[in-house]
């Protein structure tokens, strides 16, 4: 199945039926929960059994929230579906919910927030799902807001499903760029499916807390097997674009002449600007056919 | 949405210059015991911003609630304050963690842009042009 990035617009895409999911689901519960528990303990918050007011940003149906209750802590949630956001008030979440867009920033008084969990949502910010949409611009809003409502010292840790090297390169840089030290951790880096990418974010100049934690499984050592049973649809599986064999016949056809190399550079770069993969420009790129192709 | 939520929330459409506070306007709103723990409010305190809370208990229709002044440190953290019914620390517990502003709407101050507040969850989104 390809990955939900792919499929549509994340207000779209988690409608009732998918949202539903969500509830029933057994296997994506645990899976949320499980991601949920590790990115609390990357977030390193201090053991004095203090809560903390914590935000959730792609909080969705609150079961990452439902961990940070667990363990006493308030929290804020963020979520661009109406619809996951009526399943977080069905499942009764002791957290406050906002139904708002991140790469619109957060909108929050600054210094005031002590910490912030992300579970697979960044990734949805390098999409550009309308025309009015730069992810450039929808990162810079997003880290610029986080790291503003932050208070100092506070760690931000957001998992993430990176489609390519350049897309997790795209998030860390944008993050870098809003003043926020830290880096990526993976676990389970040899498991294509158990495998998680957690940006872990420390507000502040560099010091003692910004040293990175390993990752699990760093060392070779494979994950058991019920860590592996992980997301299936969310990672690993690749899939090859299919828009243009779903476009009607009529749009099929192309003008005689074709765009020209120039028009196709063009579309490349734009591309490459969303983090796409694309391939390397070459001699062949753009090149015309022979005629009895 | 909790009075904790709105204290900490501001308006980001574009011309606001600080979007804070935001003016609540509830039309519905409900209360939800919560536990008391003296030491989260202590470390919520010198984050709230105290005018804003006192606006939103006044515009639930609880001028009561809250003073118009921050009672001093010491007077909300006092020995046993916290099992008194009444005591300053459990007024503040009640204003920011047991209030839940289900129906209404927030307005920013800078652009009077209004965001509804839908069962309980403010829509904060906004349009294209707003950004």
């Amino acid at each position: 199945m390809p990955r939900p990035e792919f499929q549509a617009p994340p207000d779209v895409f988690y409608n009732e039926s998918e949202a539903r999911k969500y509830t029933t689901s057994s296997r994506i519960i645990e899976i949320q929960s499980r991601i949920s528990e590790r990115a609390l303990e990357l977030l390193s918050l201090p053991n004095d059994g203090v809560p903390k007011l914590l935000l959730d940003i792609g909080c969705g149906s609150g079961l990452s929230g439902e961990t940070l209750t667990e363990h006493g802590h308030h929290w804020i949630g963020y979520d661009i579906s109406k619809s996951m956001l009526d399943v977080a008030l069905e499942r009764e979440t002791e957290g406050d919910l906002l139904l708002a867009d991140m790469g619109q920033g957060l909108g929050l008084r600054p210094g005031v927030i002590d910490g912030a969990i992300s579970i697979s949502a960044v990734q949805w910010l390098c999409n550009a799902d309308k025309s009015s949409h730069d992810p450039r611009l929808r990162l810079k809003a997003f880290f610029g807001s986080l790291y503003r409502c932050l208070a100092r010292g506070a760690r931000a840790v957001l998992q993430f499903y990176a489609d390519n090297v350049k897309q997790s390169e795209m998030i860390v840089t944008f993050a870098m760029r809003a003043g926020f030290a830290g880096g990526v951790v993976v676990d389970w880096p040899h498991s294509s499916k158990a495998k998680k990418s957690y940006l872990v974010l420390t507000c502040g100049p560099p010091s003692i807390n910004t040293l990175l934690p390993k990752g699990k499984g760093e060392n070779g050592e494979m994950c058991s097997d019920d860590e592996d049973d992980g997301s299936s649809d969310e990672d690993g599986d690749k899939t090859v674009g299919i828009y243009e064999r779903n476009r009607s016949k009529k749009r099929q056809k192309t003008k005689k002449n074709g765009k020209g190399k120039d028009w196709l550079l063009k579309k490349k770069e734009q591309m490459r600007r969303r983090g796409h993969d694309v391939p390397a420009d070459t001699k062949y790129t753009g090149r015309k056919r022979k005629t009895y192709f | 949405m909790r009075l904790l939520t709105h204290n900490m929330l501001a308006s980001n459409v574009r011309g606001a210059t600080t979007g804070y506070p935001l003016k609540l306007e509830a039309a519905k709103w409900v209360t939800k015991e919560v536990d008391l723990n003296a030491d989260f409010i202590r470390g919520l305190l010198p984050k709230i911003d105290w005018r804003a809370l006192v606006a939103a208990t006044r515009a639930l229709g609880l001028p009561e609630l809250l003073p118009e002044e921050q009672p001093p440190e010491e007077e909300i953290f006092a020995e046993g304050a916290a099992d008194v019914e009444g005591s300053a620390i459990r007024r503040i517990h009640h204003a920011l963690l047991e209030i839940h502003v289900q129906e209404g709407s927030l307005v920013c101050p800078d652009t009077s842009r209004c965001f509804p507040i839908d069962k309980g969850i403010p829509n904060m989104m906004l349009h294209e042009d707003e950004v």
